[in-house]
């Protein structure tokens, strides 16, 4: 009695159990698995190949060069590893199924298929890797030396650094600020009663404007149509204000939005919580419900303080001195564009511990109870 | 004069009446306990007469005052007026004892040390003392609602409003927030009472008011309302209480 015999042997109905089938054939996918790790290998060892040539060029070939190389050329045979273990299991699932192990044979049935995927995966991970090695050394060097020109970088890395301090001292600021104004206009937007009719219009036309209103046109309105009507006080003020200034007015819509869905998010019942002790309306949101409120809206805060970190790039547009704009000219006299990399790394770079903070807090405060 | 006077009050929620033409007096140290089917108006005539709730028509007044409609300083009110809730809606994001001694602070402006040291008291008295820094997740539905009554008690209410403040307990928490009322209204607090306890509200009241149609439908003392109700929809009703076994 073959495997399916027994599994048709309790149907009476003439419906079958499908779970009840042989496992099918793995080996298909296991040589494909093995004959795409050969491949993958192959093309390695070219760019490899490439790679070596290049560093030639560089005169940065040598023994260390030669050693890493040949390492990197092992290590492209990695995803072979699980497509051979692949190719074992289904062997040993066939004979599992010869022998009308049903149980076994799935067990090395599945194993094999995981094993093949996983070989497959690496090689496509491999592949985009190889793609983008062979981006950066295409035509001889040139996407590296008109991005990654090291000793550039390394040589104006001082003055982009000194640059970025502005960008820091913008977004600094103006981050405060966004904070604040953002929560007056959340605030304004839930104004009770008849009275509250035209502050709760004002805050909607408000974040209506500015947050439809591209930043970079705001910031140039602002940035030189202040200093052009020649408004006592305001007029004298430096680039980098105006640029506060103007980020402010973009960012506070955009906060004022995410502070009013933390505000809704709160049931009603805390208000009536705190009404019902007898604290005011302002009270309540004071100590009840912004409280409650700020802490579910820290990650969304976090994502537009960095886009607002991000945006401190506009400012070139009016001159403002800033990281970028520094790298710009750097650029234009070395014809090479290695120092806006650099600036791009910078920004990149902050954001990331930002992010792993906000992990933190949130977890910390899971840990400790108390929302 | 009695504490608390509601005249003739009507009600809607969009169309739907919850109130129509409901009157209802409770004397000072009386405690009132209001019964009744399931969305028959006892929150909501708790919240109307904490001023949580606006009402249509007709009128409250307690301790004399009128406190319906315009000019009424419900803030005031509510210092005098406490209220507990069904679901007891203590602060998350505040420790037991901020919880207690928010209102204290913020709205009476008693120095912190002050009112720390009378919820302290509070809260020894119903054994949650140790209770005071946690975080009110990491107690019990008891215990939470336990603060909630202690919440309302350290503003010094002349009143309490208690709506089914043990329906979302497991039986055996219940006992002890029963107990706690039972001390209250030995002391003398007026309190009205929304419950589906009837033992307890048995036990405690001094009137009990079924609710239906929007109006008192029937009121009296205990003995006479639940040993010899005369009206035929508030026998009815206590028959199905019966049959599910909670009285
Ligand atoms: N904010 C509201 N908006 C609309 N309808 C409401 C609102 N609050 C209460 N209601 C309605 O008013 C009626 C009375 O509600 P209420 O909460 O006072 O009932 P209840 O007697 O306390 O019931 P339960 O015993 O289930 O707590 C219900 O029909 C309810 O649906
Ligand atoms: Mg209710």
């Amino acid at each position: 009695m073959t495997a399916s015999d027994k599994m048709i042997a309790s149907d009476t109905t003439g419906r079958r159990w499908r779970f009840g089938a042989p496992p099918k054939n793995p080996t298909k996918l296991a040589l494909t698995a093995i004959a795409v790790g050969v491949i993958l290998a192959a093309l390695s060892w070219l760019t490899l190949d490439n790679l070596y040539l290049a560093l030639k060029a560089l005169e940065l070939d040598g023994t260390a060069a030669t050693i890493i190389l040949v390492i990197l050329g092992i290590g492209a045979l990695y995803p072979l590893r699980p497509a051979c273990r692949s190719i074992a299991r289904a062997r040993s699932s066939r004979r599992a199924l010869e022998q009308n192990d049903l149980v076994n044979a799935r067990i090395d049935t599945a194993a094999s298929r995981d094993a093949a995927w996983i070989s497959i995966s690496l090689s496509v991970a491999l592949a985009i890797v190889l793609i983008v090695v062979e981006f950066f050394i295409a035509n001889d060097l040139a996407v590296s030396r008109t991005f990654f020109l090291l000793p550039l970088m390394w040589e104006t890395l001082p003055l982009i650094l000194e640059a970025f301090i502005t960008n820091i001292y913008i977004f600094l600021i103006a981050e405060v600020l966004v904070l604040v104004v953002g929560l007056i206009v959340a605030i304004a937007r839930f104004t009770p009663g008849e009275a509250g009719r035209p502050i709760r219009a004002l805050a909607v036309i408000y974040t209506d404007i500015f947050r439809g209103l591209p930043a970079i046109i705001n910031i140039y309105l602002v940035g030189f149509g202040i200093s052009l009507t020649g408004l006592p006080i305001l007029k004298d003020c430096s680039q980098e204000t105006f640029a506060i200034i103007a980020l402010t007015l973009t960012n506070s819509a955009y906060v004022a939005e995410i502070y009013r869905a933390g505000i809704e998010s709160i049931h009603w019942s805390q208000i009536a919580g705190a009404r019902s002790l007898g604290l005011t309306y302002m009270q309540t949101m004071r100590f009840v419900i912004v409280p409650q409120a700020v802490r579910r809206i820290i990650p969304p805060m976090l994502n537009s303080f960095i886009s607002l970190q991000k945006d401190t790039a506009l400012v070139n547009i009016i001159g403002a001195m800033d990281a970028f704009n520094q790298a710009k000219i750097i650029a234009s006299n070395h014809f090479n564009l290695s120092a806006v990399t650099t600036v791009a790394i910078i920004f990149v770079v902050i954001t990331i511990p930002q992010a792993r903070l906000v992990d933190r807090l949130v977890e910390r405060r899971r840990l400790a109870g108390g929302m | 004069m009695a504490l608390i006077e509601i005249r003739d009050i009507h009600k809607n929620f969009g169309g739907h009446t919850v109130f129509n033409g409901m009157s209802l007096e409770v004397e000072e140290h009386q405690v009132v306990c209001l019964i009744g089917p399931s969305g028959c108006g006892k929150s909501t005539l708790l919240r109307c007469i904490n001023g949580l709730e606006p009402i249509d028509n007709g009128e409250i007044r307690i301790h004399g005052e009128r406190m319906t409609g315009p000019g009424v300083d419900v803030n005031a009110l509510r210092r005098d007026v406490g209220i507990v809730f069904q679901s007891f809606n203590l602060f998350p994001h505040m420790t037991v004892l901020d919880n207690v001694t928010l209102a204290p602070i913020q709205v009476l402006k008693v120095p912190r040390a002050e009112a720390e040291a009378r919820a302290m008291e509070l809260l020894k008295r119903i054994g949650l003392e140790q209770k005071a820094t946690s975080y009110p997740d990491r107690l019990s539905g008891g215990q939470q609602q336990r603060v909630a009554i202690v919440r309302a008690l350290v503003m010094d209410p002349m009143i309490m409003l208690l709506d089914e403040i043990t329906s979302a307990l497991d039986p055996e928490l219940v006992s002890e927030v029963l107990a706690m009322v039972r001390d209250l209204a030995r002391e003398g607090m007026t309190m009205l009472l929304a419950t589906h306890e009837m033992g307890f509200a048995r036990e405690v009241a001094s009137k009990v008011c079924f609710l239906y149609g929007g109006k008192v439908h029937e009121e009296g003392p205990p003995d006479q309302i639940f040993g010899d109700p005369r009206e035929e929809r508030t026998r009815s009703f206590l028959r199905q209480i019966i049959d599910a076994g909670r009285l």
